[in-house]
C-alpha cells in the first residue's frame, strides 16, 4: 500500500481552501517574492508579494518587540472590498483573499 | 617725548633720524574748542616728508604719552537730574537663556517603486517559462515546503471557516437614521498650505477651485499697489494640487501679472485669467503654461481686470470681465481680438467713458442668465440687464451704501434675490426690493474687509475676510451680532477667499502670497434642519422692514418738502448756515448739558438717601460745591473750546473724573 507522494497533499490542501466558500485567490509566495503557486497572473501576484512582504516584517517584527516570547501566526488585513488572509512562515507565505461575508 | 614743542617750529626742526621717519607730533595737539554739539575734537597732526613716503616703517618703542586730559565738566551735570531712590528688580535665581531653532524647510516627494518580478536565483531567467515552471516544480518537490504548507493551510483553513461563520465587522443599527449632530462649537482648521515659492513675494489676489473633483486650485499671484511692483517680480501664477504643497503643479505664464483667474467650469483645462494690464488671456493645461489666447490690448481694458467670470453658454466660450476703467466687455474666447460687447457703467445712463464707476467686483449666478451685477469703486452696485435693447437700458438699478469700493459680491445661492457685499468695514446683505439701503448689515469692523463668499451648502452661513488675516464665519441663523467663529489664518493681510462647492474646504490667500486650505467643522458644512425656511424668514423679516423704514423715510420727504413750500408764501427765514466750529460747539453744550442734568440728579439722590448719616453731609455739600466749582471750571473750559481753542476729549475728562476723586 504506497504512500500517495507528499505533493498530492499540498494540491489536496490547497484544494479545499479554494472550494471554501467565498474564496478569491490562493498564492503562496517565497520570501525572495517568487510565485510558487497562484491562481492569479504573475504580475498581481508579484505586486501582492512584494507588498505582503515588508508588511509581514513589520508586523513579526512588532510582535517580537513587545513580547520576544510571541510569535506572528496569523495576519488578516480587512478592506472593503475583500480581506486577505495571511499565513507566514520562515520561508513561504500563504496568502488567500476572501470576499467578506455581507 | 615731552608734549613742549613750541608752537610755530618748523619741520625742518624736527629730530630726523636718517632713513626712517620718526615723527613726532610737531604742533602742540590742542584740544580745539568744543563744537555746538560738545563733543571735542581731539587732532594728533604729524608731518612727512614727501621722499620718506611709502618708506618702511620702524618702530621704536617709547612712552606713555598723554596727548589730552579732559577733566570731567561739573557743568554738564546740570543737565541732568538725580534719581532717587531708584527701583530696580533683580531676580534671585539662576539665569537661563532660551532658544529655539527651526531646520530650514526641506522639500519631500513621496515616490513609490514598483517591484515587478520577483527575486529568482541567479542561473533562473525570468523570461523563460521554462526555466521558471521547471524552478517552481524543483520547490514544490522541497519536503519543507510540503510541511510548512500543510501546516499554513490548516491554520488558513481555520480562518477562512471563521469568517464564513460569522461577520465579525457586522454594521449593527444600520437602518437608523443618523441622529441629529449634537451642537459642537463651530472650529475650523488649517489643513495645507501653500507658499508662493519666488523670492519676491506676490499678494495671492485669486483663487478658483478645479471644477471635477476639487483637487486642483488655481491661484493667480500679482501685486495690487500702484506702481508699486518690485523689480523683477514674477508674473507667473500656479495651479497647485492639494495634495503637494511644495511645487506647483502647472504655471502659468502670462505677459502681466493676473489680477483674476477662474476655471471654466465647463471645460476643467480652459482658464481665464484677468491680467495687470487690462488684458484678458486664457490658457489651456493641456498646451502648456503659455497663454493660448490673449486679447488685443487695443480693445481690451484701460486698468487691471477685477473681474472675469465664464458664463452659460452652448460653447462654453463665453465669459465678461469688469475692470476699474468702468466698462464691462463680453468675449468669446476663440476670437480674442475684439470683444462681443461692451458696457459703459455710466449711472446717468449718458454713456460718458468720463462718469463712468470703475467697477472692482463682478457677479453672474447662472441661474439668472441675463442679469448681472457689478460692484463698484465707489461703493455702489450696478444691477444691469444683459439683454436690454439700448445701452443705456442695459443699466437696471443702483444700490448705494458702501463707504469704499465693493470687494466681493455674490448672490445668495439659495435665495438670488438677495446678495452679499463685502466692502469698507462692513459686509452688507442687500435685497433686490430694497434699493435704498441694505436689509442686513455686520457691525464696523477694526480693520478693512477684503473679501466675502457664501456657503454653497447652507444658505445663512457666509465667510469674510479682513486685511488682519482673520477669517470670520457668519451664521446669521445662530448670531447675528458677532461672527459665529473668527480664526487668525496669518498675520498678514487675507485679499481672497473662495469656497469648495462642498461648503468644508475655504482657501484663502494672502498678502504675502500664501494660500491657505482649511477645513471647517461639520455643524457649518451641513444643512441644519429647518434652515431653508428660517434663513428666507429671515429675508423677508428684513426686508420687510426696510421697506417699512423707507415708506416712513419718503413720507418725511413729502412732509418737508410740503412746510418748505408752504413757507415760500411768507417771509422765508432762512437758517443761518453754522460753521464747522460753531457745530463742533453748540453739539459740545448740548452734551454737557446733559452730562450735568444727570449728575445733579445723582447728587440730589445721593443727598436724600444719606440725609440721616451728619458728616456725610457736610462732606456731600463739600462734594457738591465741589461740583459746583469744578463745574464752574469745565464751564468755564467749555467757553474756551466755543473758541475753538482745546481739543474736546482732555478737558472732558476732569468735568466726568472729578467727583468720584472729590469723594
Amino acid at each position: 500500500f504506497l504512500h500517495p507522494p507528499p505533493s498530492w497533499d499540498v494540491e489536496e490542501t490547497l484544494k479545499r481552501l479554494q472550494s471554501q466558500k467565498r474564496v478569491q485567490v490562493i498564492m503562496v509566495v517565497n520570501t525572495e517574492g517568487i510565485p510558487i503557486k497562484s491562481t492569479m497572473d504573475n504580475p498581481t501576484t508579484t505586486q501582492y508579494a512584494n507588498l505582503m512582504h515588508n508588511f509581514i516584517l513589520k508586523a513579526w517584527s512588532t510582535v517580537r518587540e513587545i513580547d520576544p516570547q510571541n510569535d506572528l501566526t496569523f495576519l488578516q488585513i480587512r478592506s472593503k472590498k475583500n480581506e486577505i488572509m495571511i499565513a507566514p512562515d520562515k520561508n513561504y507565505f500563504l496568502i488567500v483573499i476572501q470576499d467578506p461575508t455581507e | 617725548m615731552p608734549l613742549d614743542w613750541e608752537p610755530g617750529a618748523t619741520p625742518g626742526d624736527a629730530p630726523g633720524d636718517g632713513e626712517a621717519a620718526t615723527w613726532g607730533p610737531l604742533l602742540h595737539p590742542l584740544p580745539l574748542p568744543p563744537t555746538a554739539a560738545g563733543t571735542m575734537e581731539i587732532v594728533y597732526v604729524y608731518v612727512k616728508k614727501r621722499s620718506e613716503f611709502g618708506k618702511q616703517c620702524n618702530f621704536s618703542d617709547r612712552q606713555a604719552e598723554l596727548n589730552i586730559d579732559i577733566p570731567p565738566n561739573p557743568e554738564l551735570a546740570e543737565q541732568f537730574v538725580e534719581r532717587n531712590p531708584v527701583d530696580k528688580g533683580i531676580q534671585c535665581s539662576t539665569s537661563m537663556s532660551e532658544h529655539e531653532a527651526n531646520t530650514e524647510r526641506f522639500e519631500m516627494e513621496t515616490r513609490g517603486i514598483n517591484h515587478v518580478e520577483g527575486g529568482w536565483p541567479k542561473d533562473v531567467n525570468p523570461l523563460e517559462l521554462e526555466q521558471t515552471i521547471r524552478f517552481r516544480k524543483k520547490v514544490e518537490k522541497d519536503e519543507n515546503y510540503i510541511n510548512t504548507i500543510m501546516q499554513l493551510g490548516s491554520i488558513m483553513e481555520h480562518c477562512i471557516k471563521q469568517n464564513n461563520a460569522i461577520d465579525i465587522y457586522q454594521e449593527y443599527f444600520d437602518d437608523e437614521d443618523a441622529v441629529e449632530v449634537t451642537e459642537e462649537a463651530p472650529s475650523a482648521k488649517t489643513i495645507n498650505v501653500f507658499r508662493d515659492p519666488q523670492e519676491i513675494k506676490r499678494s495671492a489676489t485669486h483663487l478658483s477651485w478645479h471644477p471635477d473633483g476639487n483637487r486642483k486650485l488655481a491661484v493667480a499671484y500679482s501685486c495690487l499697489n500702484f506702481q508699486r511692483a518690485p523689480e523683477g517680480m514674477s508674473h507667473e501664477s500656479y495651479i497647485w494640487d492639494l495634495e503637494n504643497p511644495n511645487k506647483p503643479e502647472i504655471v502659468l505664464k502670462p505677459s502681466s501679472p493676473l489680477v483674476t483667474l477662474e476655471y471654466n467650469p465647463k471645460d476643467s483645462h480652459v482658464l481665464l485669467g484677468g491680467c495687470y494690464n487690462g488684458q484678458l488671456a486664457c490658457w489651456d493645461t493641456r498646451k502648456g503654461s503659455l497663454v493660448a489666447e490673449l486679447s488685443t490690448i487695443e480693445f481690451s481694458h484701460r486698468d487691471p481686470v477685477y473681474g472675469s467670470i465664464w458664463l452659460q453658454s452652448k460653447t462654453g466660450t463665453e465669459c465678461f470681465s469688469a475692470s476699474t476703467d468702468g466698462q464691462v466687455m463680453w468675449w468669446d474666447i476663440r476670437k480674442m481680438s475684439e470683444p462681443t460687447e461692451v458696457v459703459i457703467l455710466d449711472i446717468t445712463r449718458k454713456e460718458q467713458l468720463e462718469s463712468a464707476l470703475g467697477a472692482i467686483s463682478l457677479e453672474f449666478e447662472s441661474t439668472l442668465p441675463t442679469k448681472f451685477m457689478v460692484g463698484t469703486e465707489q461703493g455702489i452696485v450696478i444691477s444691469c440687464n444683459r439683454k436690454a435693447k439700448t445701452s443705456a437700458e442695459k443699466i437696471v438699478c443702483t444700490f448705494s451704501g458702501h463707504h469704499g469700493p465693493i470687494y466681493a459680491l455674490q448672490r445668495n445661492p439659495f435665495y438670488p434675490k438677495n446678495f452679499l457685499t463685502v466692502g469698507d468695514w462692513t459686509a452688507r446683505i442687500w435685497s433686490e426690493d430694497s434699493r435704498e439701503s441694505s436689509i442686513m448689515w455686520t457691525k464696523y469692523h477694526m480693520a478693512y474687509l477684503t473679501d466675502g463668499a457664501w456657503s454653497p451648502v447652507r444658505p445663512a452661513v457666509f465667510f469674510t475676510t479682513k486685511m488682519d488675516g482673520t477669517l470670520d464665519i457668519w451664521d446669521f441663523v445662530f448670531k447675528q451680532c458677532e461672527p459665529a467663529l473668527s480664526l487668525k489664518v496669518c498675520d498678514e493681510a487675507l485679499f481672497c477667499l473662495r469656497v469648495q462647492d462642498n461648503g468644508c474646504f475655504i482657501a484663502c490667500g494672502s498678502q504675502l502670497g500664501t494660500t491657505t486650505l482649511l477645513e471647517v467643522s461639520n455643524g457649518l458644512c451641513t444643512l441644519q434642519r429647518n434652515e431653508k425656511n428660517t434663513a428666507s424668514s429671515i429675508f423677508e423679516r428684513e426686508t420687510r422692514r426696510e421697506k417699512i423704514l423707507e415708506a416712513r423715510h419718503r413720507e418725511m420727504r413729502l412732509k418737508e418738502k410740503g412746510k418748505v413750500e408752504g413757507k415760500e408764501d411768507d417771509q422765508r427765514e432762512e437758517e443761518p448756515i453754522l460753521t464747522l466750529e460753531e457745530l463742533v460747539t453748540k453739539a459740545e453744550e448740548e452734551f454737557f448739558d446733559i452730562i450735568f442734568t444727570e449728575l445733579k440728579k445723582k447728587e440730589v439722590e445721593a443727598m436724600k438717601k444719606s440725609k440721616p448719616v451728619g458728616p456725610e453731609r457736610g462732606r456731600e455739600e463739600g462734594w457738591g460745591g465741589g461740583t459746583g466749582t469744578q463745574g464752574g471750571a469745565v464751564g468755564r473750559r467749555g467757553g474756551a473750546w466755543g473758541r475753538g481753542e482745546d481739543t474736546g476729549s482732555g478737558g472732558g475728562a476732569p468735568g466726568l473724573g472729578a467727583p468720584s476723586w472729590a469723594r
